[in-house]
């Protein structure tokens, strides 16, 4: 029980009866809790308590959960080890000594640790696959606008969505039909039934792949590590000898997706993190000198490094003169990652790759280079840059015993699709 | 790895447009990073235009009265309040 998972555990129940009756779900701390703090693993917000209930929250109560408890995290989502959290770090209990991934990785660890049957997290740029693969769990990235977005607090609203962690496949297909659906008070959000399919996911997890045409993106798998790329053909050997049908796919616009992400992501989340003025909520500035000042001084103290950094950049990208330069071309490769997505899985019904090129770090390794960290989003950035769902199953352990997981990424509302695939695996 | 670092100044210009005060240490190590960080940044330079076909709508509804939060639970997460009213520092 020692592996810092949670920054909060205080119990909610949900209706006596329901799908989730008799579960418990951990949720991220970034997903607001009616009379519950909510951080976001900041300092900023570390006595903020929401007034409402996210949308998805209520979906869990209404379907009978346990919430256990609110899950470490990287400050605001910005990390991908759970090391930026103003809590301390979580550990990977699937790994001893090294990092869960992040952002999502209290909530991944609580799950691969049995502290709770499922959780939630959320994906900007991976931080649901990339926690499930390095904790050996299963976690899903929705297709943009299946989830409701309200009461999540926004880091990069064009990316993100909140999704399932669980130790199946099928258990995380359970979860997300609790959570999947139309909210009026997100207006992004969109009906599955309205984009050719349905809600009935835990029943594509039928581990049927005979006949599924699964295509590999080489740009993904080159200069991915070396154990990580064994066990990944392992896996897909396994698919392979269940029927799958396994070619060579190209999408080389890839090879730009880290930078366009973050030029997008550093850009949204200048202007979100924009409303933490110490004046509504958080850490107060005080009254001294004008109000900039004060905002200045409620800022300094109550982010930590990483998203500092982060909303400089983005300011400095977004500032006259740099526009065109940075976020414009950003959206350019975004386009262009989206097209070449669409394109792969015209010829494809699913699109399988290594979710992570490396297995989980060291702790303690990678914060004092934030470049090194950010390129270890290659594989999971273009899938929130082209809105695309992806799983993220585990593909078994390197040599050292490392979890590698595989992700799957399927054509928008093909949440069945990858479903289907990955619960071959798992 | 970085070829340069980027002007301290520039760095401390950013931090003012973005109302966050830095120390000394911050500005350093910022403009060290950032060098690295925008140098990849330019790599965005390569990408191809592609006749991108957006897929947005405006999603209206209609405006009307809904229940809301109460003043006090609205209030309750501020660090000060006057009067029922979020208390914030002087314009000037």
């Amino acid at each position: 029980m020692s592996h810092n998972a949670y920054i909060t555990e205080e119990t909610v129940e949900g209706a006596d009866e329901g799908p989730l009756a008799g579960r418990t779900v951990a949720v991220k701390d970034n997903i607001s809790t009616e009379g519950v703090r909510t951080t976001c693993g900041s300092a900023m917000l570390a006595d903020y308590v929401p007034p409402y209930d996210a949308t998805v929250v209520e979906r869990l109560l209404d379907a009978g959960a346990t919430i256990p408890g609110k899950t470490n995290m990287d400050e605001f989502g910005m990390g991908t080890t759970t090391e930026t959290s103003a809590f301390g770090p979580t550990e990977n209990p699937a790994a001893p000594g090294r990092v869960p991934g992040g952002s999502s990785g209290g909530s991944a660890a609580a799950v691969a640790a049995g502290e709770a049957d499922l959780a939630l997290g959320s994906d900007t740029g991976g931080s649901i696959r990339c926690p499930a693969a390095f904790c050996g769990v299963v976690g899903i990235k929705p297709t943009y606008g299946l989830v409701s977005r309200y009461g999540l607090v926004a880091y990069a609203n064009s990316l993100e969505q909140i999704g399932p962690i669980a130790p199946t496949v099928e258990a995380a297909a359970e979860l997300l039909e609790v959570i999947a659906g139309p909210d009026d008070r997100d207006a992004t959000t969109r009906d599955a039934r309205e984009n050719g399919t349905d809600y009935e996911f835990a029943a594509a997890a039928d581990g049927d792949v005979d006949g599924l045409d699964v295509g590999v993106p080489t740009d993904l798998v080159d200069g991915a590590d070396e154990g990580v790329v064994e066990t990944f053909r392992d896996a897909l050997d396994d698919l392979e000898s269940r029927g799958a049908e396994i070619h060579e796919v190209e999408i080389p616009s890839v090879c730009h997706a880290v930078e366009a992400y973050y030029v997008i992501a550093m850009g949204e989340a200048s202007s979100n993190l924009a409303r933490f003025d110490g004046v509504r909520y958080g850490v107060s500035g005080g009254f001294e000198g004008n109000w900039n000042e004060s905002f200045a001084r409620a800022r300094e103290e109550g982010f930590g490094e990483e998203v500092k950094r982060r909303i400089l950049l983005g300011t400095y990208a977004l500032s006259a003169g740099y526009h065109d330069k940075y976020y414009k071309k950003a959206q350019d490769a975004r386009a262009c990652i989206k097209q070449e997505f669409d394109e792969a899985l015209s010829e494809a019904d699913v699109l399988a790759s290594p979710t992570m090129s490396v297995p989980p770090m060291e702790m303690g390794e990678s914060l004092s280079d934030p470049m090194t960290m950010y390129l270890a989003d290659a594989n999971t950035t273009p899938v929130n840059l082209a809105n695309l769902p992806a799983i993220s199953v585990p593909a078994g352990e390197t040599e050292d015993g490392l979890p590698v997981g595989m992700q799957l990424v399927g054509p928008a509302f093909g949440e069945k699709a990858i479903i289907r695939a990955g619960s071959a695996l798992a | 790895m970085s070829e340069r670092a980027v002007d301290p100044e520039e760095v401390r210009h950013v931090a003012d447009l973005a109302r966050v005060d830095l120390d000394d240490e911050e500005v350093s190590r910022f403009a060290e990073q950032f060098a690295d960080i925008l140098a990849s940044f330019e790599q965005l330079d390569e990408v191809r235009e592609v006749e991108a076909e957006p897929d947005l709508a405006n999603v209206m509804r209609a405006d009307e009265v809904e229940e809301s939060l109460d003043r006090a639970e609205a209030l309750r997460n501020a660090p000060e309040t006057e009067d029922g009213y979020f208390k914030g520092p002087r314009v000037s």
